[in-house]
């Protein structure tokens, strides 16, 4: 399938999925979307993608969902009693799910931590952390990231999901550039700083950095819109937080099939 | 205990290549040896305790138990969400290792005390609590934390030799009355006061405790209790989610009437003054003296 047609195909099931779920957290997974088809294409199946910005667990069901990894009847369980899919993900149900996360700043030293033992290992696996900008506030982040740069974790990668809006305001405003490139390869990570809503670009962008077996960590910079590819959304700090209605779905569906026309 | 301590992870990072040792820049004089011992698989995660667990969560869910030391209160409190979650909800072979459980970093102050540790800790989801009291306990835990592969906390303090050698299990029972009076269970380093303080007493029956949550009473501590029918409990622990009221909630349970309960117990700062461990031992009731005297007023009930 065409990246176009993927990316369309994905984000009308994730709507319908926080529709049927009358659920809130929308453009934060349409944010970072991209950035995991783009992942579960490179990865190896024992390469494991931290959804560290847990918050955006609808857009990992969804891949997963498209993968096989979860069935139709399990991502229709979604939000509701009873299930494993719960609104920031839950442990030791899937094999790609392999932590609970959605307290930020959690999955990055968990990131360490794997990437630390395929180094023992000597394994060649990398692992790949999903970041919001915003987490980027976190202390975790900062010792996490002298930890990789000190123990040379070079099959780490780190991806920012940078939509420049946080929960209560825009990145830039609330504790400054947290996520700003110069700040991340003064401490040693190797960065490049990408579109992220060109899976084409993205794939490029990530296999020529993992290629790089020279002792730093890695980072992509992904510049994303929050609420991307949903008119109404983009860039709209509301859609952090709100559910849509009927009227507002079948918008949000016609936006798509707009912006998505292959 | 740290020396015990060393020597055996020594002998478990030697025997088994799975297995990873993280310290939070600490252990100078002490873990050279395990350094030396596990090469890559010994890491200095730097002043940094958060990183520290969900680094050694990572190498858990990649198959290697992974041991994370520092002082009690860095290990515990700094990071607790990363304990319940990364480690407890996953129920991964973390092992959180403690040194100078209690007031055991005496005059460096409140920073350096960990005297809620068990509490805390004792709420999480598959967690084990693990309180030596002799040193000779030390490794006995370190064998039960790594039979068990799930998430440990080993609580250090300064402890001596048994007064004499007994067979290790989680309930000890250390001195036996012929015609006992009262039935004292403490937890930790501090059973050195109780023993102190009953030197010329032949009707206490004393215990420790060495795994928290319990699984259940031992059969002496439980026939000592309903014998004796007084108890006193000696911890180097707040009140609140101490072994006392772990008792207590065991108690409950059972049909055991009429029982007369103490408890010697940490109380923080009360003279808002500080000093050595003894000088907290002291302003906490949890002293040679006040041991004598507490069980004085028992014994007359």
């Amino acid at each position: 399938m065409h990246h176009i047609q993927t990316q369309k195909a994905l984000r009308k099931k994730l709507l319908s999925l926080y529709f049927e779920a009358n659920a809130g957290h929308i453009a934060c997974s349409l944010s970072c979307i991209d950035l995991l088809i783009a992942l579960f294409e490179i990865k190896t199946k024992n390469e494991r993608v931290i959804l560290s910005k847990g918050h955006a667990a609808a857009a990992m069901y969804t891949i997963l969902n498209s993968t096989g990894e979860i069935n139709d009847s399990t991502l229709s369980t979604f939000y509701k009693n009873g299930t494993k899919l719960s609104a920031h993900p839950s442990a030791n149900s899937f094999e790609n799910i392999p932590f609970a996360l959605g307290s930020l700043g959690h999955g990055f030293p968990i990131g360490c931590g794997i990437a630390y033992a395929n180094k023992l290992q000597k394994n060649n696996e990398n692992v790949f952390i999903l970041m919001s900008d915003g987490e980027t506030n976190e202390g975790t982040t900062w010792e996490a990231a002298h930890f990789a740069v000190a123990k040379k974790l070079d099959n780490l990668m780190v991806l920012i999901d940078k939509n420049n809006l946080q929960g209560f305001g825009n990145t830039k405003d609330v504790l400054g550039e947290t996520a700003a490139k110069a700040k991340w390869e003064s401490i040693g990570f190797e960065v490049i700083e990408v579109e992220g809503h060109n899976i084409a670009n993205l794939i490029f962008g990530i296999n020529e950095l993992k290629s790089k077996k020279n002792g730093m960590p890695k980072l992509i910079i992904a510049n994303t819109i929050k609420g991307k590819g949903v008119n109404y959304m983009e860039n709209k700090l509301e859609w952090h937080y709100l559910p849509m209605n009927e009227e507002m779905y079948k918008k949000a569906l016609i936006s798509l099939d707009e912006n998505y026309n292959a | 205990m740290r020396n015990e301590f060393s020597k055996k992870a020594e002998e478990i990072i030697s025997s088994n290549t799975k297995s990873v040792f993280i310290t939070g820049d600490l252990g100078y004089n002490a873990l050279e040896s395990i350094q030396t011992i596990a090469k890559e698989r010994f890491i200095n995660a730097g002043v940094a305790e958060q990183n520290m667990v969900g680094v050694a969560a990572g190498l858990a869910y990649k198959g290697y138990e992974t041991f994370v030391y520092s002082i009690a209160p860095f290990a515990v409190y700094r990071c607790f969400e990363q304990i319940k979650i990364d480690v407890c909800i996953h129920n991964l072979p973390v092992y959180i290792v403690g040194n100078g459980g209690g007031y055991g970093y005496g005059i460096m102050g409140a920073t350096h005390h960990a005297i809620e540790d068990i509490g805390c800790l004792s709420t999480l989801p598959n967690i084990t609590c693990w309180v030596p009291a002799f040193k000779e306990d030390v490794a006995y835990c370190l064998i039960q934390i790594t039979a068990e592969k799930k998430p440990a906390y080993l609580r250090l303090g300064l402890g001596k030799a048994y007064p004499e050698q007994i067979e290790i299990s989680p309930i000890n029972q250390i001195i036996k009355a012929k015609i006992p009076k009262i039935t004292i269970i403490a937890l930790g380093p501090v059973v050195h006061n109780v023993l102190e303080a009953i030197t010329e007493n032949d009707n206490v029956n004393l215990f420790t405790v060495l795994r928290i949550p319990m699984i259940k009473f031992s059969e002496a501590l439980e026939k000592s209790i309903s014998e004796t029918k007084k108890i006193m409990v000696v911890e180097e622990h707040v009140e609140r989610g101490g072994l006392g009221e772990h008792i207590l909630s065991f108690l409950a349970k059972k049909t055991i009437t009429k029982l007369e309960f103490v408890s010697l117990h940490a109380k923080g700062y009360p003279s808002k003054l500080y000093g050595s461990q003894n000088f907290h031992q002291k302003e906490s009731g949890l002293d040679v003296e006040n041991i004598k005297k507490e069980l004085n007023k028992l014994f007359a009930l």
